[in-house]
């Protein structure tokens, strides 16, 4: 399954054929440039990018939060076809975790963060089962690589705990996901997702940001993270 | 069965609850989840015997207070394992959780060298409190999901004195996502909310150990 988030061709053309779409419905992402301290970056590329040092991280993970909440909120307002009381609670649950994440680095972040981004979620049917949660696992344990491989670039105690206490939400969210996939197969924390170590996986944010620009439609950049 | 709940109380509040089915699990949650949090701190002694030889760098502490929770959990599951105590329908899920523990005793005792504390006795009764842990699943379980919730906090509290820590910073949070994977899977089972709020919480050391220390014996 990780190959899944591996580099598979999205390069910088993709990205280009991302940015023009983006640039293009700009004023549709109801972006203020002149307030934000990444408008130059906007202005000159089309593109949104998160900035350096502790901002950009919480500015990344804000990014993945702005996703994970719009999907789950899709999710919850068009349940599948055989969604029963025990699958729709847990997803209500995880709707309202990710709304509450977002809105803690939206907060945290101020005037500094990033724009609200654009979703693109064509790939996902929403009324099939196997595809919503298929995609839910791979927000989460992608979710889960980011913090991993992004919490060394976090200068902050406070910033690196505010992290550690989203995470290991994520996980569970991940295992959970899983769990609903597979029950009782171990899958919860596959060999696909967890290494002879006994590792989690964990990414750097280019890595990350290439497995999840699929499902975003303005296009950002790290180009000053890791 | 009824747990026993005068035994179990300090340990986790979800104790005198008991277990729903995996299709009502939830009818009940609400009222267990605001105490959830507090779980494990409650248990008496603060031992710090097991931890007196503490290292002189505030790395290798943390690394080996850490050790100290795998050798704990590596050893919890191998011997339930062994001794039947898991049902073949779970037996998938904590064959993977005892690899990983496995695994983590290896990875942090790799790490430190010959700086790795030794592994402590245990007594997972806690001197009798828990008599029947390796003969009914669901007091195994759920101290189980007491040791991952608590191994999940006890790597988030020590989180940011590695802040800076690169490659070994990035290890605990590898590990410390593993475990919140496990405590998760073993809510599940138990026909709990695998989560507790948006927020995990972190716990202090001291804390952790308290909730340690009664399965430590020398």
């Amino acid at each position: 399954m990780d190959t899944q988030y591996k580099e598979t061709g999205r390069t910088r053309r993709d990205m280009m054929k991302w940015a023009f779409a983006a640039a293009a419905g700009a004023a549709a992402f109801g972006v203020d440039v002149r307030s934000l301290g990444l408008s130059r970056a906007f202005a000159q590329s089309g593109a949104v990018d998160l900035g350096s040092g502790d901002t950009g991280v919480l500015n990344y993970a804000y990014a993945l939060e702005q996703l994970e909440a719009a999907f789950y909120t899709n999710v919850v307002a068009t349940p599948y076809g055989g969604m029963d009381r025990y699958e729709a609670t847990l997803l209500r649950d995880i709707k309202g975790h990710e709304i509450a994440h977002r809105e803690f680095f939206k907060k945290a972040l101020g005037a500094h963060r990033i724009p609200d981004l654009a979703p693109n979620f064509k790939a996902v049917n929403f009324s099939d089962r196997n595809s919503v949660l298929t995609t839910a696992m791979t927000f989460e344990d992608l979710g889960v690589s980011a913090y991993n491989g992004g919490g060394a670039a976090i200068k902050s105690p406070a910033y690196l705990a505010a992290a550690g206490s989203i995470v290991s939400i994520e996980a569970r969210h991940a295992a959970t996901i899983r769990e609903l996939l597979k029950p009782g197969s171990g899958y919860f924390a596959g060999d696909d997702v967890v290494d002879g170590s006994g590792l989690d996986v964990a990414r750097p944010p280019s890595k990350v940001l290439s497995a999840a620009g699929p499902f975003i439609a303005t296009p950002v950049t790290a180009t000053q993270l890791p | 069965m009824n747990l026993d709940s005068t035994a179990l109380d300090g340990l986790e509040p979800e104790i005198g609850a008991k277990l729903a089915s995996r299709r009502d699990l939830f009818s009940s949650a609400r009222r267990r989840l605001g105490a959830a949090a507090a779980a494990p701190a409650l248990l008496a002694t603060v031992a710090t015997q097991a931890f007196a030889q503490g290292l002189p760098q505030q790395v290798q502490d943390v690394l080996n207070f850490a050790l100290t929770l795998e050798y704990l959990e590596d050893e919890f599951y191998r011997t339930a394992i062994a001794k039947g105590v898991v049902p073949a329908e779970h037996a998938a899920t904590f064959a993977q959780i005892s690899k990983h523990e496995t695994q983590h005793v290896a990875t942090l005792s790799g790490a430190l060298g010959a700086a790795a504390v030794a592994k402590p006795k245990f007594d997972f009764t806690a001197g009798g409190k828990y008599g029947d842990i390796f003969s009914n699943f669901k007091t195994f379980a759920l101290v189980s999901q007491t040791l991952e919730d608590t191994g999940v906090a006890a790597y988030k509290g020590q989180a940011p004195t590695l802040t800076g820590g690169g490659a070994l910073l990035t290890t605990a949070l590898q590990i410390h996502s593993v475990e919140a994977r496990h405590a998760a899977a073993v809510r599940l089972i138990r026909g709990v909310r695998p989560w507790t709020a948006a927020f995990d919480k972190p716990l202090s050391k001291a804390q952790v150990l308290a909730a340690a220390t009664p399965f430590i014996v020398g």
